[in-house]
């Protein structure tokens, strides 16, 4: 698994190195890694693998492969090849190819990492993973907005629910004690913090798979190419919400009495309401992701309820519908290649124009209605089987109306496309179209094959589905094409006369009270609008460009937070001494007073002046407490700094402008003091903590042995710690070279640039 | 053992280096830092502990002083000196494109804080992705 990782990511990295020159044909390339998960699944491959990472905290590369994985990995892996062809006839030479095959191979590569990981950190990544690369196919238009925002719409909902999904991991894994997958079914945690962790965790997988509420990003995603509609978001990528819910399912399902009602409730009431807005679509791409989210809602219902036998037909649903909504989508893809428009209000006879597309569009749309012998038949009346037995009526005839939705946009879909017939205001304009290449309709052609031969035979994918419901704890259920005369063919046959009578006498009054509804996407723009202007709020007011009020918020941070700490925990110190002696005692004095001077004098030359004095008085404090060094540096440095500013400063006003006593300067005031005096206690507090004994003396003895100076200090900069001393040179140079370019650029101009103020000349010129 | 009159003398020049960097005029705020970095050198010399002789091996005269913090210290003078001509430079520079060394609020957060209905607006356009409008 590891292996078929790895090959994934290569095929992705070299197309993105290498691709350029291969045009289209790069698709070709990418079509490898995919069928390399098909070749790694017929080799009989171990079924676990383990790379230890960080086993403190639980998170293993751990990977598992059983029935239900099995049946995924073949799903993801052979619609993946048959997507790569179709994909490399659907896009002409275009730019940027490359990248979108090398997304669509990661995603690729992070889907089989879901359906194989089995550990709960590993699920969430390859799971978000997955979501990236939606985001960036989605968006592969990017020079167009709607895509754009489509992209990130779908984005901001599946990561929202997926980091509702990691709390939600994270808290079972934590009731569990372990964070694999396979542990935690095996012997479900149960605790205060498990309903609510399974709540998190379904809301990913309801953002994921597009249920209502959250089923709004899934039409919008339908800006992105048809490839990746068909691939991602109807065949793969939305089934990882019902891929969870499946596992979850029967170890949780029975524990919780409110599981059922909320996800089979959930998943029916998206059944229903996207079933019905899909029949009034006018985009065939449209009409087709309404769908894909009105079945999702139904398997999503079945795998709910945890029970073995809809646990069976839901497995079963997951593979029928992946092989005809792909195969529907390229045809719909086909149909906008070969006629320019997916309209069905200007699309006319197409039947004729391109007789093959249209009779995989036939098949696949008859086995999502459940015509017999197509397997679309054979999983429903399984499912319809199940629901009677295991969930009762209800349920039974909610999926039965959700049916006759099912009926009425199939039929919209074919006659739409592929006739003359008249549902809506019609323009036909298009009613002839290139016939596609033979390679273009070759992948949904296998798949209407595959539709039929399955259906016909159901043996020859019972041991997949069986295998995958087997690891779900679902024994002994087995697909069948002829149940005999029973109640569910009873309901498949009145939906299916029910959605003909929807389709053919269409209830407009009621769709257009419908469309007035309100409508999630509407909430989720409100919310979007509304954060952006919180943001823009919050950053006018944390970011309001002041430089003395961040200081203030700094400084009153310092003063507030570790000074409340000092006043609980200050103490005296216990020797106390005045000064050391009366030069230090005097000096200390003329500090404090040339200090307040600095800050209180209104010359500018006058500050400079009192700020050197400090200076001098420090260094004169430098010479009593014992460090010739500091005191001589700082000699130089003050004098170095004095002839700076007075360098600069005779070229300033001679006054401060704008110093007036104000209300702002009292708080400052205030705020300085309250600094100072934080300042002060913390120097007497922490003079009396100090605990461990000083570095100084193995300083003082290793100075002359190791350093080979007698003068500790100067041994310390130039040898214990002389990288500290190189940057502290390096940081020299860079200010040097600052100061330099600041100074000096513009000189030499007869015009310094200035400012759109134009104020050179006009305003300071008299004050030098 | 502790010093008060250093202590004292921390406490001043903290609240005076901290009252001058919150003004406006750039020089200002240079003096201000200048004073705050004495009041924290001084505080370095504090916390190691009370006066004694100079740390140089074969010296007279009791102990000696704690080395590390004047090692800290010195680091300090020196990189504070380069902040203060690189601010110096500013100022300067400041003056010979604006005559006027103050500082004057972020020009582009008072602009993002005037133009937040518009942007309200914009992002309301860019959102609403409308692809079922007939």
């Amino acid at each position: 698994m590891i292996a078929v990782l790895a090959v994934h990511a290569v095929v992705a990295l070299a197309c993105a190195a290498l691709g350029r020159r291969l045009g289209r044909h790069v698709l070709l390339v990418g079509a490898l890694a995919p069928a390399s998960s098909l070749v790694w699944l017929a080799t009989g491959p171990s079924p676990t693998e383990k790379i230890s990472w960080l086993p403190a905290v639980g998170l293993d590369l751990e990977l598992r492969l059983d029935g239900f994985g099995t049946l995924m990995v073949a799903l993801v892996g052979g619609i993946g090849v048959l997507v790569f062809l179709y994909a490399w006839h659907y896009f002409g030479e275009r730019p940027r190819l490359v990248l979108f095959t090398s997304y669509l191979v990661g995603f690729a590569g992070a889907m089989f990492g879901v359906v194989v990981a089995d550990n709960l950190l590993v699920l969430y990544l390859f799971w978000e993973l997955t979501s990236i690369a939606s985001y960036l196919l989605i968006g592969f238009e990017d020079e167009e907005g709607v895509a754009r925002s489509a992209a990130l719409q779908a984005l901001l909902v599946t990561t929202l629910g997926g980091l509702a999904m990691l709390a939600g991991l994270v808290m079972l894994a934590q009731s569990a004690g372990t964070y694999s997958l396979s542990g935690l079914l095996g012997g479900p945690p149960t605790g205060p913090t498990v309903a609510p962790a399974l709540v998190l965790v379904l809301l990913g997988a309801f953002t994921k798979s597009a249920q209502f509420p959250f089923h709004f990003w899934l039409p919008g995603a339908m800006t992105a190419p048809t490839p990746v509609s068909a691939y991602l978001h109807s065949a793969t990528m939305v089934k990882a919400g019902i891929y969870l819910v499946a596992r979850l399912a029967p170890a949780f399902a029975g524990l919780h009495e409110w599981w059922r009602p909320l996800v089979c409730g959930v998943g029916v009431v998206t059944m229903i309401w996207s079933g019905w807005r899909a029949t009034f679509q006018t985009d065939l791409k449209l009409i087709l992701a309404q769908g894909t989210v009105s079945q999702l809602g139904f398997i999503m219902a079945l795998v709910g309820l945890g029970l073995p036998e809809a646990t069976f037909a839901g497995v079963a649903m997951i593979l029928a519908h992946a092989v005809f909504k792909a195969a529907l989508f390229m045809v719909a893809g086909i149909v906008d290649h070969e006629a320019g428009t997916r309209d069905i209000r200007r699309l006319g006879d197409l039947g004729r124009s391109m007789p093959v597309a249209a009779a995989v569009a036939v098949v696949a749309a008859a086995s999502m209605v459940g015509l017999p012998p197509l397997l679309g038949f054979v999983t429903k009346e399984t499912a319809l089987a199940s629901l009677l037995s295991e969930a009762g009526w209800p349920a039974t005839i909610a999926v039965a109306a959700g049916s006759i939705l099912t009926t009425a946009y199939a039929l919209r879909f074919l006659a739409g496309g592929f006739t003359r017939y008249a549902t809506d205001d019609r323009e036909i304009v298009v009613d002839e179209a290139h016939s596609p290449a033979a390679g273009f309709v070759a992948g949904p052609v296998l798949l209407a094959i595959v539709t039929i031969v399955a259906g016909v035979f159901p043996r020859l994918v019972d041991g997949l589905v069986a295998g995958a419901a087997g690891a779900l704890g679902s024994e002994g259920h087995h697909l069948a094409l002829w149940h005999g005369f029973n109640v569910p063919l009873l309901l498949s046959a009145a939906a299916i006369a029910g959605g003909w009578l929807l389709w053919r006498y269409p209830p407009r009054a009621v769709q257009e009270a419908a469309a007035r509804l309100p409508r999630a996407k509407m909430v989720y723009a409100s919310a979007i609008v509304a954060l952006n202007r919180i943001a823009d709020r919050v950053t006018s007011i944390v970011q309001n460009g002041s430089l003395p009020i961040y200081l203030g918020v700094i400084v009153a941070t310092a003063v507030i937070g570790p000074g409340v700490i000092l006043t609980r925990a200050f103490r005296l110190p216990e020797s106390l001494i005045i000064a050391e002696n009366s030069i230090q005692a005097v000096t200390a004095l003329l500090v404090c007073v040339a200090a307040i001077g600095t800050a209180n004098v209104k010359r500018r030359l006058g500050a400079v002046l009192f700020l050197s004095a400090v200076g001098y008085g420090v260094a004169v404090l430098f010479v009593i407490q014992g460090a010739p060094d500091l005191a001589l540096t700082q000699m130089l440095i003050e004098t170095l700094t004095l002839g700076l500013f007075v360098l600069v400063l005779h070229h300033l006003p001679t006054h401060f402008e704008n110093i007036g006593w104000r209300l702002r300067q009292a708080s400052r005031l205030i705020l300085s003091i309250l600094t100072g005096v934080t300042a002060g206690a913390f120097a007497l507090w922490a003079a009396a903590s100090r605990q461990a004994a000083p570095l100084s003396g193995e300083y003082l003895t290793r100075s002359q042995p190791e350093g080979g100076g007698a003068n500790v200090v100067n041994v310390i900069l130039t040898d214990f710690r002389a990288y500290d001393t190189l940057g502290e040179i390096t940081v020299l140079t860079v200010v040097a070279l600052g100061a330099a370019a600041l100074i000096l650029t513009g000189r030499g101009r007869s015009e310094v640039p200035h400012n759109d103020e134009e104020l050179v000349g006009q305003k300071g010129g008299d004050d030098r | 053992m502790i010093v008060l009159a250093l202590a004292l003398t921390v406490a001043v020049l903290y609240a005076a280096g901290t009252y001058l960097l919150f003004q406006r005029n750039l020089s200002r705020i240079v003096i201000g830092l200048a004073l705050l970095t004495h009041g924290a050198n001084l505080l370095l010399l504090l916390a190691g502990g009370r006066a004694g002789r100079p740390p140089i091996v074969g010296a007279e005269g009791g102990p000696a002083a704690d080395p590390v913090p004047q090692a800290l210290a010195l680091t300090a003078i020196v990189i504070t000196f380069g902040s203060t001509a690189f601010l110096l430079a500013l100022a300067y520079r400041s003056w010979l494109l604006t005559r006027s060394d103050e500082v004057e609020d972020d020009v582009e957060d008072v602009r993002i804080a005037t133009m937040t209905a518009l942007r309200e607006r914009e992002a309301e356009e860019e959102i609403v992705v409308d692809e079922e409008a007939s």
